[in-house]
This record gives C-alpha cells, sequence and structure tokens, in this order.
C-alpha cells in the first residue's frame, strides 16, 4: 500500500501529458510511516533517452540517481521507487519492465496516456522472485 | 578497510532498516562481499543466478562508477562511502510482445531442442519469436548470422543489402549459391532463409545505407547486427544504434583474424570509445584486398548471431564491453575489457555529436577513392588513369613504367607484365624507391586501386611528378580492357 495525495497524483498524469508522445519518468520521494510508505514528493528526470527510444523507454542514469539520493537525504526523504508513463499503452508493466525493474518492496507507478490525455493510473510492486508484479494499493490522502 | 555501504531504501528491510553499514575489504568486490556474507538476504537481490552483479545495479565509490575505474578490483581506501546505485530503464513496447505471442503446433515441434532447455524454454522462444533483427550486408557475416537467427526462430529478420551475387562470394557468403550468381543478394538470401523457417518474416531493403536512411531503417528492430566491411557504414552503424539506444552486434574479418563485440552505449562503450577516429584510409585493406578464409566469417558471424539471441532471451554474459579477438591460425581467443570512454564525442556525459553526420567525409573518403570500379566515359583527374586510356598509350608505343603494388601471390593470380609490369609491394616501396626513375611516366596499380593510392601519395611526396594512379586496380583492367585475365 502506497499513501499519495490527489495533488501528487495529478502532476505524475500532468508530466505524462506534457512529455506525450514520449514517456516521462522520475523518482518517488517519501518516507516509511507505521508499515506504509507514504509519498512525499516527486523528482521529475529528464529521460536520457534520444529521439525514437524516449518514445517507449525511459532511462534513469545511476548518476541521477545519486543526486536525487543526495537531494532526498538532505530533506529527510527516502527514494522509495520510481514513476513513468506508457503513451498510447496500457497502465501495466511491460516485459521490458519486469526485465529491468530495480527491487521487490519500490513502489512503480504507470499512468497511461492516450493520445496525450492521461487515463488510468496504477502502481505495483515487484514479487520477492522477480517473476511478476502485483498491483499496490493507492490510499488517496 | 573500514568503509560505509549506503543501502537503497527497498533493500534496507534486510539489514535492520539502517541506511548504512559498516563493511571490511581491500576493494569494491571484497566489501560487496562482506556485505552479502554477513546480510545474506541481500544477495538474490544484488546478483543474479549466474553470480553476477544484476544488469541495474551500480557501484560507485564515493562519487566514481567503478566502471569508470576498476570495476570490482576498484580498491578502498579508509572510510570511502559505497552507493549502491540502480540504474532504472522501462517502458511500454516492442519486447513485451513477447506476452502476447503464442507458438502453432508446427512451431513448437521446430523449436523442441530450445523448449526443453531451461534458459530458452517457452518464454524464451517467445521472445525470439517477437524479436526484431535487422542485419547489415549479405555477405561472409550476414549469411550465416541471418541462416542461424532464422533457424533460431527470430521473428522478423530485415536485411540491407544492395550487391548482386559474385562468384567470388561463394568461397564464404554460403547464403548463396552457384545457381544464384547475377542475382540481386536479397534475393537468394530471401530464398535460404524462408527456405530454413518458413514462419519468420523476411525484409530486404535493397539500398545503400546512409546518414539519410539509418534512423528511419533502424528504428523498428530491437538490434542492429553490423556484417559490414568498411568503416564510414561502422560508424553509421554505430551512431545510429547510440542515437536510438538499440545494441549493435559488431564483428569483423580480415584474413584469418577476426573481431566480435556488442556496443550498447546504454550498459557500455559503443564503437567509438574502442575507436574515437577511423584510420587513415587505405591503412586498413579490405578483404576484396587483403583477403579473408572463407570459414572466418562463419565462426565470428556465428558469435554474433549467438550474441544476439542471448540479448533476446536476456541470458547469459553478453560481451558487452568485452572485445573478443580470434585467431585462426593460433585457434586461439583473447578478450580485451573495453572501458566507456567518459570523452566520447556521442555516448558520454558531454557529447558534441547529436545527429548523423557524413561518415565517407568523417573517414577521409574522397569520391574518387569511393569508385572503385572504373567505367568508360566517367570523368577522371589526372593523378588517376583509366584501364582504356592507359591500354590506349601502350598500344601507341607510348613509354610508361607499370608499377604493381601487390603482393606476390597476388602477382601469380594475374598481373600486367606482358606490358612490363614491376612488381614492388607496397610495403617496399620506400625501399625500393631508387629503382624508380623520376624522369619516367609511372602508372602504379593493386588489386582495386586503394593501395596503390597510397603508393601514389608516397611517391609524390618523394618527388615524383610524372605519377598516375590505375583507377580500379587491375580488376578494373580485367573487367573493361581484358576479360580473358582471371579476377579474384
Amino acid at each position: 500500500m502506497i499513501k499519495v495525495t490527489r495533488e501528487l497524483l495529478d502532476r505524475i498524469r500532468q508530466h505524462g501529458e506534457q512529455s506525450y508522445p514520449y514517456e516521462c519518468c522520475g523518482l518517488l520521494l517519501g518516507k516509511m510511516i507505521e508499515g506504509t510508505k507514504e509519498l512525499a514528493d516527486l523528482l521529475p528526470i529528464a529521460n536520457s533517452r534520444e529521439d525514437e527510444a524516449r518514445h517507449n523507454r525511459y532511462l534513469i542514469s545511476p548518476g541521477e540517481f545519486l543526486k536525487a539520493q543526495r537531494t532526498a537525504r538532505s530533506r529527510g526523504l527516502d527514494i522509495i521507487g520510481c514513476y513513468h508513463s506508457h503513451p498510447d499503452h496500457p497502465a501495466r508493466p511491460s516485459g521490458f519492465d519486469l526485465d529491468h525493474a530495480t527491487f521487490p518492496w519500490d513502489s512503480f507507478i504507470i499512468t497511461a496516456v492516450e493520445r496525450g490525455k492521461a487515463i488510468d493510473l496504477n502502481s505495483f510492486v515487484m514479487v520477492e522472485d522477480r517473476s511478476r508484479f502485483d498491483s499496490e494499493e493507492i490510499v488517496e490522502t | 578497510m573500514p568503509a560505509r555501504i549506503f543501502i537503497p531504501t527497498a533493500l534496507r528491510q534486510y539489514v535492520g532498516n539502517a541506511e548504512s553499514v559498516q563493511v571490511r575489504g581491500e576493494t569494491a568486490g571484497e566489501a560487496i562481499n562482506d556485505l552479502i556474507t554477513r546480510y545474506s538476504e541481500l544477495k538474490k537481490h544484488l546478483f543474479n543466478d549466474e553470480g553476477k552483479l544484476r544488469s541495474f545495479v551500480n557501484l560507485y565509490v564515493n562519487d566514481e562508477d567503478i566502471r569508470y575505474g576498476q570495476n570490482l578490483n576498484t580498491p578502498i581506501k579508509e572510510n570511502d562511502e559505497i552507493s549502491i546505485i540502480p540504474s532504472i530503464a522501462g517502458g511500454s513496447t516492442a519486447v513485451d510482445q513477447a506476452q502476447d505471442v503464442e507458438l502453432s503446433r508446427d512451431e513448437v515441434a521446430r523449436y523442441s531442442r530450445h523448449l526443453i532447455m531451461p534458459e530458452v524454454a517457452l518464454e524464451g522462444q517467445k521472445k525470439l519469436k517477437a524479436a526484431k533483427v535487422l542485419a547489415i550486408g549479405a555477405g561472409g557475416l550476414g549469411a550465416p548470422l541471418t541462416m542461424y537467427l532464422a533457424a533460431a526462430g527470430v521473428g522478423r529478420i530485415g536485411l540491407v543489402d544492395f550487391d548482386v551475387v559474385d562468384s567470388s562470394n561463394l568461397q564464404r557468403q554460403v547464403i548463396h549459391g552457384t545457381k544464384d550468381v547475377g542475382r540481386p543478394k536479397l534475393d537468394s538470401a530471401r530464398d535460404r532463409l524462408l527456405d530454413i523457417n518458413p514462419f519468420i518474416r523476411f525484409d530486404g531493403y535493397e539500398t545503400r545505407l546512409s546518414s539519410e536512411n539509418a534512423l528511419d531503417l533502424f528504428k523498428d528492430y530491437d538490434m542492429v547486427i553490423d556484417g559490414t566491411d568498411n568503416f564510414p557504414t561502422r560508424y553509421l552503424v554505430n551512431d545510429a544504434c547510440v542515437l536510438l539506444g538499440k545494441p549493435n552486434v559488431y564483428g569483423s574479418i580480415f584474413r584469418f583474424e577476426g573481431q566480435a563485440s556488442v556496443f550498447y552505449a546504454e550498459q557500455g562503450p559503443c564503437y567509438r570509445c574502442l575507436y574515437p577516429e577511423p584510420p587513415p584510409p587505405g591503412l586498413v585493406p579490405s578483404c576484396a584486398e587483403g583477403g579473408v578464409l572463407g570459414i572466418l566469417p562463419g565462426i565470428i558471424g556465428v558469435i554474433q548471431a549467438t550474441e544476439a539471441v542471448k540479448l533476446i532471451i536476456g541470458k547469459g554474459d553478453p560481451l558487452i564491453g568485452r572485445l573478443l579477438l580470434f585467431d585462426a591460425l593460433k585457434m586461439k581467443f583473447r578478450e580485451l575489457k573495453l572501458r566507456k570512454n567518459p570523452d566520447c564525442p556521442i555516448c558520454g556525459p558531454n557529447k558534441t555529436i547529436t545527429k548523423l553526420i557524413d561518415y565517407e567525409q568523417f573517414c577521409g573518403i574522397t569520391p574518387h577513392q569511393e569508385t572503385s570500379m572504373s567505367n568508360n566515359a566517367s570523368s577522371n583527374t589526372d593523378w588517376e588513369i583509366t584501364p582504356q586510356q592507359l591500354k590506349e598509350r601502350l598500344d601507341k608505343g607510348d613509354k610508361i613504367t607499370i608499377i604493381d603494388v601487390r603482393e606476390p601471390h597476388e602477382w601469380q593470380i594475374a598481373n600486367l607484365e606482358k606490358y612490363g609490369a614491376k612488381l614492388i609491394p607496397l610495403g617496399t616501396v620506400p625501399d625500393r624507391v631508387h629503382e624508380l626513375n623520376s624522369a619516367d611516366e609511372i602508372v602504379v596499380h593493386c588489386k582495386m586501386g586503394g593501395r596503390s593510392a597510397k603508393a601514389y601519395e608516397f611517391l609524390k611526396q618523394a618527388g615524383f611528378k610524372k605519377i598516375q594512379n590505375l583507377r580500379g586496380g587491375i580488376t578494373a583492367w580485367a573487367d573493361t580492357v581484358d576479360p580473358s585475365m582471371p579476377k579474384y
């Protein structure tokens, strides 16, 4: 379960719409509070892939991640996952997402953007043996 | 050395919710081993089944990626900070079409030897079927690699070539047969590949790969396999792959030696990290000039096909960051570690190349060297002479000294001895320059005009003025003046 404010969900959708037809991506900053992840802020990341590939791939380089980690730490927050958009593609993880996912526990928020308009938004968590994603409940606060 | 390892948020549950852990080790590898020895639950998250760091896991010592240092052997100083940093990739697309792919009963029967291997199995075979691979060149490398990819069940194979099958191809380009001489290579390749496996889709592109069409051709494919034999195309394939974020499965061959690697800028070095600049034109002979053992492209091409299949099914250690060198005479493989060049002009952080350029110009190839085959009426500059022009002048009785700069074994196949040609192999020209008289009119030639252009440059520098290069070499002579002359 991840607790997210309405405003942050809207910001993810907006980022997806602004980046359309390309994918957007960013990191989720938050805290574990009483066993539940709480999203506190977003850190949008410029998609470092070029041209065509940006359409359906995103990449947050380790350098950017390192920087983001410092930013988070200085604000007393942790990186608790990432978000990205699927332009004209359903809001569920792809095979590529699974192959390249980081660690179980991390939240993985995906917003589908259809013809420039953000529609579904879902969150996922990879299972321990990395074999699939389970959907994660988003509790709007 | 004691050092501190920072733990990603997701993994802190395995280290008592600590943000960082004190470890000991002389190198980054030892420090990580110390960490997973003490917190064994971490191992499966950081390492894959083969005991290698997972591909998205990066280790930083202080602010430096260990890939730019000595990898796991990077030394650790007291109180260094080690960070475990994921890189994040993902997205809709392509490869996940594998989830929607089904195998027919006939396909299951055909691929049964794959399906019973746990590393491939049904999942891997579906990935192969969903995969799209583009091969550049239907020549020595392209022939075996596309045949094996077709047999393996790669669902869509694209092939770029504009050449016609010549009998001199058959010594190594096993996709074409004797009956195909004179046919477009794409036609015979299509017949052969679809005969091997009618379940695949074949797309032939009868065009010369160029800066104008490369991005368009590549964009629909998951990866590109370079089977070409010239530097402009190698740089072009590399740059287009880097710009599109696709792997470039590289191979090259010469005489008894071959090389292979996977250039994938997202995860390792690219071709420009290895060779920032092309060699001067003419320095590295092509196979047409230097020859190649016919079997060699079979070995290197099949290594390329193997790497492509591994990338598709996501198993094993790809040749990313490694250059494999093969010597057929010694029958030995060697391996060089390749590092990403932080100053790489196309994949480095301060890249200066953001679109495709003119690769002929970049490789110093001027149009007169590119058109190696002569043709009758074409214009030529005074530094060149066409075979017809030379023949006419010889027939008139003009006194012309013909210098053949090829090697003795090439001379044995065909030569211009009856016109008084003299053999001075290119490498010996500087030592034997005294045998030439700068007052004489001299024409230098080789097989196709490349090596003799170097001899021409050398002799010009040495003060020879009345010198010309035979355009297209002895091959053009055989084509246009003396059809009875053997060609090789």
